[in-house]
């Protein structure tokens, strides 16, 4: 025996003090919750805060029918907490549930059922839908089943990238949609594994941070509809209905039909880490897969309805997540449970941050009031193992709370800018008198952000949710009859324009300024303060048929083409030239909003407005014109972005600059590839140093510096 | 399904022969059949070709294993590593940490391969 192997420590409770149902057991720990492996066996801790009585359910997995059903001594009961460990159990060859005991009363909020066998909360595994759209057999009494793991990852050397708020570039993607198609070329499509192939061409584009839409378990047959045109069956595809709350989805890992999935999703993490990409998972802590009083009992519903949705004075389900049920997030028991969810997925499986879907529930407090301190929200931004981690919210719910630059932050918290997108949309089709805000909102929002900087703004102008780029100029109107909900779902104030033609067309004309306003997008995402967020597949141009809602569609219209990576070419390399742009203009990134001063070392404020005549912007209401330039502390180079949505060239005069620096042309979207975007330190100095000519609806983007190092 | 495992011995060192699936039920006596063979300080081979399957439990104790035979210098190489399984240990990332007599022959073939063309070369 070597002295690395652990010798095995003599433990007065790895002895087993009582017998039920045939099997050897003892008083458990209450903490932590769930299942955890011990000496000699297997200790379950679950919470109920109204179970008369306790029963841990354990069936040989895969089986039918359970092989031990064993009710908790009294004496194994810590307050409301049943704790028992049981001897001699082979964890990885098992499933567990529990039937919880009790009053069935919903007008006071309790459901107890004793029938129904229920799924772990903290259960770290799910088993029962193991492969990705494999039909379930419904016959089954417990569906899904609760698994034991070890939690002995080997992570090497990997520590957090502790990348700074403001240097992420943030690419949104779906762990299935990213690799599924038949032309990615992965091992296995479709899975964590096929991402981690993948991770290649995320770091030639540039991206520093990954959003995944969720992860944790989920069930994608949760969805009755079908295409009504088709007649093929419709999926919960995006998985915002949370079946388990600590266990990654089997049904992305190609081993999860082995149970393997929390060690295949941890390879991804470990690997995006050491490719220098950070990894921020999409929770959905609002609501559950549990939906109303129609809804199934999973878990949460049977073990302790009262303390985890809010109900009304009847007894009935508040719905302020617009899909039945709404989490009781700021009931002291329910915020622990959050808090011990989120320090596992940052402890045990290295995450960097969260983005947190319809984040305002998180702030209404147990009768849905919003709260002016909400407890759950400042519990998250000053706790310990959360310390460094990225929190994300989407300041809004279904409820019609919108606190977008009002969100309760405690210094920590950023906000998806839902008005960064609607103003920029708005300007980009060429809405009259959308310039004054627009430079408020590519400054970093200083109206909504004052006091937190511009990191607390995510910038976006496409996610999941919505139009991809391509669609936002290509389609006026949704089209989402492929839902099987007569179009009637999805959000119709999409600030989108079809450039001439409603969806895809041959004219020549149309595509080219299609592809020149999607160029200006993202030409004024990578050039705005802020942390920029790109929806994958929007580098090159993907498209879902005018499909504003594709979170049924598990098929062509959501997955990402890799063959688009030839065809759009173009617009790829301009992608990755702007995102490598940003990498090298500190101003872009700089975390203080602008506030006019003069930089000393180039006489030039830190930001400063131009239109036509250099130094006077137009800001009145038929204004589609509005010129940027920026410099940053310590940066000896001015960028200058101008961004026409008028649909007439206009003579631009250009700013004077100090001391020996000439105007650089980096980008001009109105130029012909290759001509459209240079490589960051190649750009072309102007002939005619003061004037430029923009082209109708174009971005322009200078660099004033020297190429005389001497001349500073 | 069991596990049977059978020890070849010769000039270079020792050969285990696997045979059957790595489970929780069968890696207890994997591991007793391997950690004397570690401590003898001798290299091994762990012939997998006659292994289907290597669960959870199963990959983890072959990690014990390697952990244990580079705390003692001992070199440790896996051998007939199915494709399935191996994908396995690929998509969890444990094959990271193996040395596989594949990639063994391969880098011993790549190293030759150079060899020759540096003769060629040399020749000119």
């Amino acid at each position: 025996m070597s002295e690395t192997q652990s010798e095995q420590v003599l433990r007065v409770d790895a002895y087993p003090t009582h017998e039920v149902g045939g099997y050897r057991v003892r008083a458990g720990k209450p903490f932590p919750f769930g299942a955890n492996v011990v000496p000699g066996g297997v200790s379950f801790s679950v919470f109920s805060d109204q179970a008369t009585s306790m029963t841990l359910v354990i069936y040989k997995r895969g089986e039918p029918e359970p092989m031990a059903e064993l009710e908790f001594p009294e004496e194994f009961r810590t307050g409301s907490v049943f704790a028992m460990t049981v001897f001699g159990l082979d964890h990885e060859n098992i499933e567990y549930g529990y039937r919880a005991d009790g009053p069935y009363d919903p007008v006071t909020g309790h459901r107890f059922d004793a029938r129904q066998v229920l799924s772990d909360p903290y259960a770290r595994l799910i088993a029962g839908r193991d492969v990705w759209g494999v039909e379930p057999d419904r016959s089954r009494g417990y569906q899904y089943r609760s698994r034991v793991c070890l939690q002995d990852f080997d992570w090497g050397d990997d520590t957090p990238l502790g990348i700074p708020a403001e240097d992420l570039v943030v690419y949104e993607a779906h762990v299935r949609g990213f690799t599924r198609h038949p032309n990615s070329q992965v091992t296995a499509p479709g899975t964590f594994a096929g991402l981690r192939e993948k991770i290649p061409y995320l770091k030639e584009l540039g991206i520093n941070c990954i959003e995944l839409l969720p992860v944790f378990e989920f069930d994608e047959s949760d969805n009755p509809r079908s295409n009504p045109e088709t007649g093929e069956r419709l999926f919960d595809y995006w998985g915002y209905n949370t079946v388990s709350f600590f266990a990654p989805k089997a049904g992305y890992a190609a081993t999860g039909r082995y149970g393997m999935q929390g060690d295949e999703f941890r390879t991804l993490i470990k690997d995006l880490h050491a490719a220098g990409i950070e990894v921020i998972l999409d929770v959905v802590f609002n609501h559950t897969a549990e939906g109303n009083e129609q809804g199934p009992t999973i878990s949460f519903k049977g073990l302790d309805n009262a303390t985890y949705y809010m109900l009304t004075p009847e007894g009935y389900y508040f719905n302020f997540s617009g899909t039945g049920n709404t989490v009781n997030c700021n009931h002291p028991v329910v915020r622990n449970y959050v808090l011990d969810c989120l320090r596992h997925w940052v402890a045990d499986y290295h995450i960097d941050g969260f983005r947190f879907d319809l984040a305002a529930i998180l702030g209404r407090a147990l009768d849905g009031t919003p709260l002016p301190n909400p407890p759950l929200l400042e519990l998250l931004a000053y706790d310990p193992v959360l310390r460094h981690t990225k929190l994300i919210a989407e300041a809004w719910d279904a409820g019609g709370l919108y606190e977008v630059g009002n969100f309760p932050a405690y210094g920590r918290w950023a906000e998806w800018n839902g008005k960064y997108r609607d103003t920029v949309r708005r300007f980009l089709k060429g809405d009259a008198g959308v310039t004054g805000e627009l430079a408020t909102r590519i400054a970093g929002s200083p109206d909504l952000y004052s006091s937190r900087g511009t990191a607390a703004s995510v910038n976006f102008l496409t996610a999941h949710d919505g139009f991809t780029l391509a669609d936002l100029v290509s389609y006026n109107d949704k089209r989402n009859d492929a839902n099987g909900e007569n179009n009637n779902d999805g959000a119709n104030d999409n600030n989108s324009w079809n450039c001439g033609a409603e969806g895809p067309t041959e004219d020549p004309e149309i595509n080219a300024l299609r592809t020149r306003q999607m160029k200006n997008a993202i030409a004024i995402l990578f050039t705005s303060q802020g942390i920029p967020m790109l929806l994958s597949g929007d580098e090159v141009a993907r498209t879902q048929q005018g499909n504003n809602n594709t979170y049924c569609q598990d098929n062509e219209l959501s997955w990402f083409d890799w063959d688009q990576v030839d065809d759009n070419a173009e617009l790829l390399r301009f992608t990755r030239e702007m995102i490598a742009f940003r990498k090298h203009h500190r101003e872009l990134r700089s975390t203080a909003h602008p506030t006019g001063q003069v930089r000393e070392n180039l006489g030039l404020p830190d930001i400063s407005w131009h239109g036509e005549r250099a130094w006077q912007p137009d800001w009145s209401s038929e204004s589609r014109l509005i010129a940027v330039a920026r410099c940053g502390t310590g940066d000896d180079d001015v960028v200058y972005v101008a961004m026409n949505a008028h649909w007439e060239s206009h003579d631009l005069e250009l700013p004077a600059l100090p001391g020996g620096r000439s105007w650089h042309l980096f980008a001009d979207t109105g130029a012909e590839a290759p001509h459209d975007i240079r490589t960051p330190g190649g750009e072309q100095e102007l002939d005619n140093a003061g004037k430029y000519l923009i082209g109708p609806r174009s971005v322009v983007i200078l660099v004033g510096r020297t190429d005389d190092p001497e001349m500073l | 399904m069991t596990l049977n495992v059978k020890e070849r011995r010769n000039k270079t060192g020792t050969v285990l022969v696997a045979t059957g699936e790595i489970n929780s039920e069968t890696s207890g006596s994997l591991l007793q059949a391997l950690l004397p063979l570690v401590r003898e300080g001798k290299p091994l081979k762990i012939d997998l070709t006659a292994v289907t399957y290597v669960s959870s439990a199963g990959l983890r104790t072959l990690l014990v294993v390697y952990r244990e035979a580079q705390h003692a210098g001992v070199a440790v190489t896996l051998y007939g590593v199915s494709e399935e399984v191996r994908f396995v240990m690929s998509a969890t990332g444990f094959l990271d940490f193996f040395e596989t007599g594949e990639a063994v022959a391969a880098a011993a073939k790549a190293k030759a391969k150079a060899k020759a063309k540096a003769k060629a070369k040399a020749a000119r």
